[in-house]
């Protein structure tokens, strides 16, 4: 147990260290969430009502959860990219734990995530948005995100060790979550979309977790359960980090 | 527990992917301290049985005693006796060469003061030093293989698996590799090379084994697979294709085997070098033949596989 945290800390150093070297990922992971909001508050903002309070305040917890599910794109692209070039194969002739290249890369991801966040928190703040709950209800807000995301990361990871190249990763990555963010209560609200859209928005775990990001941080009414929204964190993180897990032990033993 | 003088004994070794038989029953001995060269066609199965000895692949059937330790059976210990450079230079190109090397000491347990220094040595010795603290992937072809060699003698392997070495370098950056593998050599590790290259395995391996669809189908010093092959061939181009009958008549003293002909071109098994160009222009001379061009050709991996098995090297078969 010792050798797993120490080896998953030295694969997360070995993720993170890369980051500042590829500008086009850190471009993504700081003004790529900047440039979202600014279009969305200000391009599609005017065009959008929400009863009750401003876009800015609406937008800022959906922005952070579909910023905070792509961040795992890091995840899927790099553990391709470690097959394609070998690097799987020398950590598997190594002595370490065998979990620890997974859970190295998705803890990376849970640090990358913060950083978007904080960024996406600093932009809203400036734009409009405040918190107006307590801060207990704040952090729960924060730890929801993050949990999140790290579930995300796994989903990610699995879809990373099942395509053949980056490329691939990257378009299946994108047709799965960009309707899956999209047609949620992220960026408008539900009662505004043709019914079958909206029967699929209401069920979909991207409106749950937003919504009571919403709740936690601005005090809007969720029709959900704080519960169901963790319900669905843990569920995700169950089923997809075994998934990849025996994925990774097929995927490398080829 | 007395050492044994084997450091890789593999023994019935069989490995299928879906329909595809991999390997068959492959037997395989390396002493202690000596280099075996697994010589073989891409697709011949090297790859696979390397993997399997790294512990990376398990074997459908068969057994192997590597380090002294059991496979299957005790792959986590041998994981730590072992080292692995792949066919692919397997470096973190977003890493300098120093990060690399300490990152894949810590997986091996060190701490970080202890994974630098050793890896700040290993630079020292592959002549990577100026290059340390730059990503690897401003490295050259050359320098990535050196690192990834670098990577894996971190925890000084008894035993070091070395998967086609050389493919893909250029020329200069390969003839660097072989001093850096006979350097390691003359430091008592044990090695199982692969390589699709004769010069290679007769350059730095002490016994060869060569491998086609799946089994062993010789092994021995580079010299007597060289005598099964027939030794060295002569090559005669001649001015006038039309004589090439009354050149290979001229010859014909020289070989114990048929001149082969083709296109105003002679070649025979010569039974000695020293003096073999000589006597072949004399003859050819005394014959009224003309020549263009003449060489001794040494056996190449074409020949080997053409006398063992029938076909060509080349030819390509499914991984």
């Amino acid at each position: 147990m010792r050798r797993l945290l120490s080896d998953t800390l030295v694969v997360t150093q070995r993720n993170l260290i890369r980051l500042p070297r590829a500008p086009e990922l850190l471009l993504a992971f700081t003004l790529q969430p900047i440039m979202f909001v600014l279009l969305f508050r200000y391009v599609f903002g005017g065009a959008i009502s929400v009863p009750g309070v401003s876009y800015a305040e609406y937008l800022i917890p959906g922005i952070i959860v579909q910023n905070i599910a792509f961040g795992g794109f890091v995840t899927a692209l790099g553990l391709n990219e470690d097959m394609q070039k070998g690097l799987i194969d020398r950590f598997r002739s190594l002595p370490m734990a065998r979990a620890a290249v997974l859970a190295g890369r998705t803890s990376a991801d849970i640090v990358t995530n913060c950083l978007a966040m904080t960024i996406l928190i600093l932009t809203g703040l400036i734009i409009g948005f405040s918190f107006q709950t307590s801060v207990l209800h704040v952090i729960v807000g924060l730890i929801l995100a993050v949990t999140f995301g790290y579930a995300f990361s796994w989903v990610f990871a699995f879809l990373g060790l099942i395509v053949k190249t980056p490329e691939a990763a990257n378009s299946v990555g994108f047709l799965a979550v960009f309707p899956l963010t999209f047609i949620s209560s992220a960026f408008v609200p539900g009662q505004s979309l043709p019914t079958p859209l909206r029967q699929f928005s209401d069920v979909n775990p991207f409106t749950i977790i937003v919504n009571e990001l919403r709740w936690l941080w601005t005090g809007q009414p969720s029709p959900d359960q704080l519960w169901q929204a963790f319900a669905w964190v843990v569920f995700i993180l169950v089923v997809f980090a075994p998934l990849a897990v025996q994925r990774y032990r097929r995927a490398a033993g080829q | 527990m007395p050492e044994s003088d084997t450091a890789i004994s593999a023994r019935g070794i069989s490995k299928s992917f879906g329909e595809v038989s991999a390997l068959i029953g492959v037997d395989l001995d390396v002493q202690r301290g000596t280099v075996l060269g697994l010589l073989g066609p891409n697709g011949a199965g090297k790859t696979t049985l390397v993997r399997i000895l790294a512990t990376l692949l398990k074997p459908d059937a068969g057994s192997a005693q590597v380090a002294g330790l059991k496979l299957p059976g005790e792959e986590a210990k041998l994981r730590e006796r072992i080292g692995l450079a792949g066919q692919y230079a397997a470096v973190d190109e977003n890493l300098t060469g120093l990060e690399n090397l300490t990152m894949v000491g810590r997986l091996y347990g060190s701490g970080r003061a202890a994974a630098r220094a050793r890896g700040r040595e290993l630079l020292e010795q592959f002549d990577l030093v100026e290059a340390a603290a730059r990503p690897a992937k401003t490295y050259s072809g050359g320098m990535r293989r050196r690192l990834d060699l670098a990577a894996a003698l971190v925890a000084r392997p008894s035993v070091l698996f070395l998967d086609e070495p050389t493919t893909g370098l250029d020329p200069r950056s390969r003839l660097d590799l072989w001093d850096v593998i006979e350097t390691l050599v003359g430091e008592g590790a044990t090695v199982l090379l692969t390589t699709q290259y004769l010069d290679e395995a007769d350059r730095l391996a002490d016994r060869i084994a060569v491998i086609d669809h799946g089994r062993v189908i010789a092994e021995g010093t580079s010299d007597q697979l060289k005598d099964r092959v027939g030794g060295e061939r002569l090559e005669v181009r001649l001015d006038d294709p039309a004589q090439v009958q009354a050149a290979a008549s001229a010859l014909a003293a020289m070989t114990a085997e048929d001149p082969a002909v083709e296109d105003g071109l002679v070649r025979i098994a010569i039974r000695r070098r020293n003096g073999a160009i000589v006597e072949a222009v004399r003859r050819l001379d005394e014959a009224g033949v003309g020549v263009d061009d003449i060489a001794l050709r040494r056996p190449t991996l074409d020949d080997v596989f053409l006398a063992l098995t029938g076909h060509a090297a080349e030819e390509e078969q499914p991984e």
